[in-house]
Parts: C-alpha cells; structure tokens; sequence
C-alpha cells in the first residue's frame, strides 16, 4: 500500500465533491427526505394513537440506521459508477496503482460522506422529532461501525459485478440493498420472520445490528452477542468482497473489459 | 537484425538494451483472435510504429503492454521484469496516452495533471506541468474543465500527462488521431525531441503514414494479429517494393494474407 497513491486518488474524489453543487446536494438529499417521510409518518402514528411512544424511536432509529447501510454502500458503487460514466478510468487502471489502494481511497471517501450525513440526520432527528440517536450511549459506535462494514462489504461486491457486466449492470447498485432489506429485520424484529428465513436472516451482519438496536432503545443492554456476530460476520464478508472484487478484476483484464470500462 | 534499422549510430549503444520482449503473444476474446501469434522486441531509445489495418491488433497489443488485458498466451517482459509479476513496477516507469481515451472530465486541467503527478510521484509537479503545457502550447487551457476540451486539446492534454514522470517507456496509442495538421506535426517534432532529450522509449502506433516515417525509427506491419513485416520505415517499403508506407499499407490492407511469405 503506497500512501501517497491513495492520498491521490482522494485528492482526485475531493476535487469532484468540491466542485459540484449537485453532487453536494444529492448526498444530502434522500436522507434528508427519507428522514423526513419516516418521521412523519411516525408522528401521526402516535396521533392516532395506534403506536406505544417507543415505535416512533424504533422506526426513526431503523430508519437512519438503514440509511448508513445503504450509503456506505452507495458510496463505494456510485463513486465507481461515476468514473465509468466520466470515463475516467482507463488512465487510472493504467498507472501504477494497486487494486487496494483504489480501494483503500474510495473507503476513506465513503467514510468522510458518511460521517458528514450522520451529523446531519442527527442533528435534524433530534430538531424535528426530539429523537435523540445519542441516547443509545456508547453502543451506538459499535453498531454504527458494523454498518459501515456491511455496507463496504456489499458495496465491493457490487462494485465487483459492474466491472464484470458492464456499465449495463448498473441498476445492480441502487437495487442489491433492498434485495437483502426484508430479510435482515430492519423495520420489525427477527421474530416476525418466518422460521425457515432466521437463519438466512440470521447470517446477515445487518439483523444483528437493527436487533441490537432495537434491544438498546428498550434499554436491555448493550448487546454483547450482536455486535460480535455482527463483527464476525462482517469480516467475512468484507473478506469475500475482496476476493469477488480481485476475481472479477483478473476476468475483466482477461476479456479485455477494463479498457471498456475506462472508454466506451 | 536491429542495428540495421538504427539510422543514427549515436543511438545505436543505447538502444542495445531490450526494453521489451514480447514472445509468441496470442490474445483471443471468447473465440475471436485479436493477437494471434507475435513476437518482437523493443531497444531502449527506440521508437517503434506499429501499424496495420483496423482490427489488426494494435490496441489489444498495447493493453497487454500495459497490463490492462492478460495474455491468452506467451510472455512479457518489460524493463527484464516479468509483466505479470512486476505489473506495478513497471508501470511506475511506464505511461500512457491515446486520442479515445481522455483524463478524468470532471477535473479541471491543472487537477487532473495534479492527481497523476501525486499518483506517479513526479517531483516539482509546478515547475513540471507548467514546462509540459508550454511545450504543448495549452498553458492557456490550465484552469478549463478536461471535459469541455476539443479533441485536440484534449489529445495534448493527455501527452502532458503521459510525459509527467518522464517515462522510460511511453505507449502511444494513436496519439496524433485528432490533432489538425500543423498540431500534429508539432507534435512528431516534440517527441522526437523528448525521445533525444530522455532517451525515451516509445511504442506508437497509428493510421497517419505520414507519422510513421517521420517520428518511427522501425516499424512493425500487423495484419489479422501477427506481425507481416518489420524494419525501419525505408526498408519496409523496399522489401514491398512500393513507392511510399502508404502503398504498403492499401496493399497489405486488400491481400495481406498472400503477403505472408514475403515478411520472412
Ligand atoms: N474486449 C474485447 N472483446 C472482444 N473482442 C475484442 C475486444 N477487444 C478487441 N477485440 C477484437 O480484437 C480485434 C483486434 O482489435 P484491436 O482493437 O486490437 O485492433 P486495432 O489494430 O487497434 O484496430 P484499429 O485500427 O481499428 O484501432 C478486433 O477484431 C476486435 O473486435
Ligand atoms: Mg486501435
């Protein structure tokens, strides 16, 4: 790993970000209405009197929790995606940069944008709906950092399937999260699930955490038994991230698809 | 063979060096034979044309120079080193330019010339990218989005980034495709400049016959993914005892199978 390739390759994301409004705004934008909607929606809930107060917790809780998720792993996609759309990637794959070191930035890059969207909804969460994410204390990090792995983790994997598809399989990256949503208890606990679908709900790092979650807010503890699971888990997901990444990587150079997806 | 194609015996002990050795390449695409049988090498200080109609194999033999495509088979070695093995290393030492494939749109001039400074570790990078874009008369184009480039501002933009860590050894695919006339034999002249000044090795190939004679200390013929013909310029149109490159090329172009034997 050579730091200042990576330093680089940062340098180059920083440019982009800085430079263009739309590309601010957007960062900002689904979570912001994402937030919005839930919270809302919550609110009237509670009105309505169909809800105990500790839903509007859980469902806002769910709500910026899959919001990480899901932008740590758009992070890594889109940002890929958007060298291929920009066409900036063959110079890149020619110089002398390492698979990991192109990897290594866009995870530094993933980690700034989501640090900047966290304080955000936080900040909104608890203007808004006085719901405070702090409450959770300090298994609130914890969690927080299985999330991010997740979501690097699937975003690798995504990543992985554009270089080997092409630029037509990019739908793959807006769609691949919810593909796994319904399974690993985000709204509702892993006990609404059927039998047979725990364990496979039970195998993704996500359950344990939205479960941990939800055994915080109801003030049970830190959840010990999640977040290791969570953790074990996600090593072997980030582990074979990289290893689909690499394979799909030396198929690309193999069919000759990397100048491809630099120029086409 | 070589010394024979060395007009300029100053150049002759340089050149003794073998900067690449290509052995028995084949490349194929799921069936297609891009490369199918070829063989050659590269002395330092050389610059060598590789021509040839389209679908010839030009561009495939350049990526695998480059390491973007493996080979299907044979070996590489550049710099001694085996490309597989030593891709990074060599890279390093290596650069790139083409007319079809620009820098990063999104970046301005001076970002993108930045960024791949850092990435090569160009020492000076000020000093450095002013002098490259004087040399290529664009000084004017420093502060300009790379996107919104003609496509000649756009081709001298990426020889200024291809010159950034004074190559050893540059690979020139179609460099001067998009250039008008009077840029383009600006051009020929400079990098025959850089090669006396640096020393440096290039691999270029082109469509411009005009090019070839003028800037190719030797060329090689490509034809349907093997090499039909090969020495300096001069000597190539003898031995098809035409009266100018571009003869050879229509008349390789219309029957170049019934060729073959004349090349050995
Ligand atoms: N990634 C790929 N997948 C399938 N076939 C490919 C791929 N890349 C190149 N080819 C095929 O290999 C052959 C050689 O292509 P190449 O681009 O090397 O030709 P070239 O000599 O550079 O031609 P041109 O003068 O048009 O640039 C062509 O028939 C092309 O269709
Ligand atoms: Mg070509």
């Amino acid at each position: 790993m050579n730091w200042r390739r990576v330093g680089a390759l940062i340098l180059r994301y920083t440019f982009l970000y800085t430079r263009s409004m739309p590309r601010i705004l957007e960062m900002f934008f689904w979570p912001v209405m994402d937030l919005l909607v839930w919270g809302f929606v919550t609110m009237y809930l509670l009105k309505a009197g169909k809800a105990v107060p500790s839903y509007i917790t859980f469902l806002i809780g769910s709500m910026i929790f899959w919001d990480i998720l899901y932008r740590s792993q758009q992070a890594i996609t889109i940002s890929f995606l958007e060298d291929v759309w920009a066409r900036n990637l063959l110079n890149i794959f020619v110089a002398p940069i390492r698979v990991s070191e192109f990897i290594a930035a866009t995870y530094a890059v993933g980690f700034v944008k989501i640090m900047v969207i966290v304080a955000l909804l936080t900040v909104l969460a608890f203007s808004l709906y006085s719901f405070n994410l702090f409450i959770m204390g300090i298994s609130l990090i914890p969690l927080f950092v299985n999330l991010l792995l997740m979501g690097w983790a699937i975003g690798m994997m995504t990543t992985a399937l554009i270089v080997r598809l092409g630029q037509s399989a990019e739908a793959l990256a807006w769609g691949i999260p919810f593909l796994i949503q319904p399974v690993c208890a985000v709204f509702y606990p892993l006990s609404i699930l059927p039998k047979w679908l725990q364990p496979v709900s039970l195998a993704i790092p996500a359950t344990h955490v939205f479960e941990g979650m939800r055994q915080v807010l109801e003030n049970k503890g830190m959840p010990v038994g999640h977040l290791w699971a969570a953790f074990g888990l996600n090593l072997l997901y980030l582990a074979a991230g990289a290893l689909i990444f690499s394979r799909m990587f030396q198929v690309a150079r193999r069919k000759g698809l990397l100048a491809k997806l630099g120029t086409q | 063979m070589w010394y024979r194609t060395c007009t300029r015996l100053n150049w002759c002990k340089l050149m003794s060096e073998a900067i690449v050795q290509v052995e028995r390449l084949r490349k194929e695409f799921d069936g297609t034979v891009a490369v199918a049988d070829v063989s050659f090498d590269v002395r330092r200080g050389e610059i060598v044309g590789v021509l040839g109609p389209n679908g010839a194999g030009k561009t495939t033999t350049i990526q695998v120079l480059l390491g973007l495509t493996t080979p299907t088979a044979g070996t590489v070695r550049v710099f001694g080193q085996d490309l597989e093995k030593h891709r990074i290393e060599i890279l390093q030492r290596c650069n790139f330019s083409s007319a079809y494939t620009g820098l990063p749109s999104n970046l301005k001039v001076w970002e993108n010339l930045l960024v791949f400074s850092m990435i090569y570790g160009a020492k000076g990078w000020r000093e450095k990218v002013e002098q490259l874009l004087a040399l290529f008369e664009i000084t004017h184009l420093r502060g300009k989005i790379t996107g919104h480039l003609s496509s000649g501002e756009s081709t001298r933009v990426n020889l200024c980034k291809a010159l950034l860590n004074d190559p050893e050894l540059l690979m020139l695919d179609e460099p001067t495709a998009s250039l008008d006339p009077d840029i383009a034999d600006k051009v020929r002249k400079l990098l025959r400049r850089v090669q006396h000044e640096k020393g440096t090795t290039m691999i270029y190939t082109s469509h411009n016959m005009r090019d070839v004679e003028e800037v190719c200390d030797r060329v090689l013929f490509m034809h349907k993914g093997r090499i039909i013909a090969e020495g300096a310029p001069r000597q190539v149109v003898e031995k098809f005892q035409q009266n100018s490159l571009e003869e050879v090329f229509i008349r390789v172009a219309r029957g170049g199978d019934l060729l073959g034997e004349v090349a050995e």
